[in-house]
């Protein structure tokens, strides 16, 4: 389904709520990680790299400690390969930091099946052996098919599965906001 | 744009995005082969089988490593021990394959046009691993890939091609690769040994080697099969190193920065000198590295899930 087959239903978050809830996500992963020693954040790609990049540098303001940012592409991971007709582009894992030992959140932008979270968790495990693996996302929009949830959540939107969850970044999409999408 | 081949036969049928689709698709691949656990789950339960008519070390094994770290199956067959030596037509070795089930089937034969004959006959991706002196698409992209990784880019790059151009499949790809992505290729070696229509596919015929290598950026050094001295093609391997081989004197007539590979294996001071070969231009090992990424890459691209559109 291409966004241009679909139109505005209504508006979730404008900038202001975005910065508001990640900014609450960096102080509750301060809080239950007591601090931020041997936290990493990973961002799944696409959206949830600039995302995890954010809440690094909200971490950094609060904390004064820089957290490592490293960014999975979980493309050689998913599930639905062999179904297919064109092989998804794969783009490049850049984790430079040993994962063994660290305490990591995995970022992203919408939670919905679960099913790219299940493959971040497995493409995590090839590079190491985590000593806790958080989820962290900004959209919670409901209907799981395996079971996975959020330990940090900006917004919880109930969907139907009609709908789409538009995130809108301003590093990648030059603007800023959550808009649910219906189909024309 | 995706991949919409069934196959990997040359590079002449590619377009300068496929090619690009191929190269930026081996940089992921190539994290993977850096890792402590060199292996993604990505093709579990896909298989892929290597016809090898002739002998190979690098292409071979690179194939097969390429097939495992993406989780593939994978089965080696040689004509030396196969059905081949009891009079087995290719076409018939071919459908066997596919009849087990093959998803990919690796193919290298002494006759030019063997994998394009292979992929009309099966349903299975052909991919060709050098036929005859015709293509050798997978050298040729990792070549590109070498290059492009140390400059950055291929468009405008100068890359000379020296030896036996007439029966070099490497070159060939070479050519066709290089010339869609924007490169300037220039050719040189024994007149014995150069095509006659070479000039036709996009390359510069030079008889003077050292002109041919002046301020190249990147030294292409063909091997150069012992027997064709035995054909008389050349008088000596004495006088081909003479008049054609890489050293260091004729290294310093290539751009400061310039690199040297080879497809492998080397003939030590023949075609190329033992310090040009281990020396700091040389990226002859890596090669060797990005030709697992880049089979990766191909693999990974040609067993999506559907059959594939178009069938070359």
């Amino acid at each position: 389904m291409q966004e241009r087959d679909l139109k505005e239903k209504a508006q979730i978050l404008d900038d202001k709520g975005m910065r508001r809830a990640m900014v609450r996500i960096a102080h509750e992963i301060i809080e239950r990680n007591k601090g931020v020693e041997n936290v990493a954040l990973i961002g799944i790609r696409r959206r949830g790299v600039p995302l995890a990049q954010r809440l690094a540098k909200y971490i950094s303001d609060i904390e004064g400690t820089n957290v490592p940012v490293g960014i999975l592409d979980i493309t050689l991971y998913r599930d639905d390969l062999t179904t297919l007709a064109n092989q998804p582009q794969v783009h490049q894992t850049e984790v430079n930091f040993p994962v063994t030992g660290k305490k990591l959140v995995l970022v992203d932008d919408v939670l919905f099946t679960g099913r790219t979270v299940r493959a971040a968790l497995d493409a995590i495990m090839d590079l190491g052996r985590p000593e806790v693996v958080q989820l962290a996302v900004l959209i919670d929009r409901g209907h799981r098919e395996i079971p996975i949830r959020a330990d940090y959540v900006g917004k919880n939107v109930p969907t139907s599965r009609k709908e789409v969850i538009s995130v809108r970044l301003t590093e990648i999409d030059q603007e800023e906001r959550v808009v649910i999408l219906e189909r024309i | 744009m995706g991949w919409s081949r069934k196959d990997l036969l040359g590079l002449r049928q590619l377009s300068a995005e496929e090619i690009k689709l191929v190269l930026d698709t081996a940089v992921p691949m190539k994290e993977i082969i850096g890792r402590k656990i060199k292996k993604t789950p990505t093709l579990r339960g896909r298989s892929m089988a290597t016809l090898f008519y002739e002998n190979s070390t690098r292409t071979r094994t690179s194939f097969e490593l390429a097939a495992k770290f993406l989780s593939a199956d994978t089965v080696g067959l040689s004509a030396s021990s196969s059905s081949v030596m009891k009079g087995e037509s290719l076409r018939d070795t071919g459908l066997t394959l596919d009849a087990m089930g093959v998803d990919v089937v690796v193919i290298r034969h002494p006759a030019s046009g063997a994998a394009e004959f292979l992929a009309g006959c099966i349903p299975a991706a052909v991919i060709n691993a050098g036929d005859g002196t015709h293509e050798h698409p997978t050298q040729a992209l990792l070549d590109m890939f070498t290059i492009r990784e140390k400059k950055g880019t291929l468009a405008g790059l100068k890359v000379a091609i020296v030896g036996d151009i007439l029966h070099s499949r490497v070159a060939r790809s070479n050519i066709w690769g290089l010339t869609k992505m924007g490169a300037e290729v220039r050719v040189t070696g024994p007149a014995t040994l150069m095509p006659p229509d070479i000039e036709q596919m996009g390359a510069r015929v030079y008889t003077d080697t050292d002109a041919a290598l002046e301020g190249v950026d990147v030294v292409n050094v063909l091997r150069i099969q012992l027997e064709r001295q035995q054909q008389g093609l050349f008088p000596s391997l004495r006088e081909y190193s003479k008049l054609f081989g890489i050293n260091q004197r004729r290294l310093e007539l290539t751009a400061p920065d310039a690199i040297v590979i080879h497809p492998g294996p080397i003939n030590r001071g023949v075609e190329i000198d033992a310090q040009v070969a281990y020396g700091s231009r040389s990226l002859i090992t890596r090669q060797v590295t990005n030709g697992v990424a880049v089979r990766m890459a191909i693999l990974y691209l040609l067993t999506g899930g559907e059959t594939n559109a178009i069938p070359h």
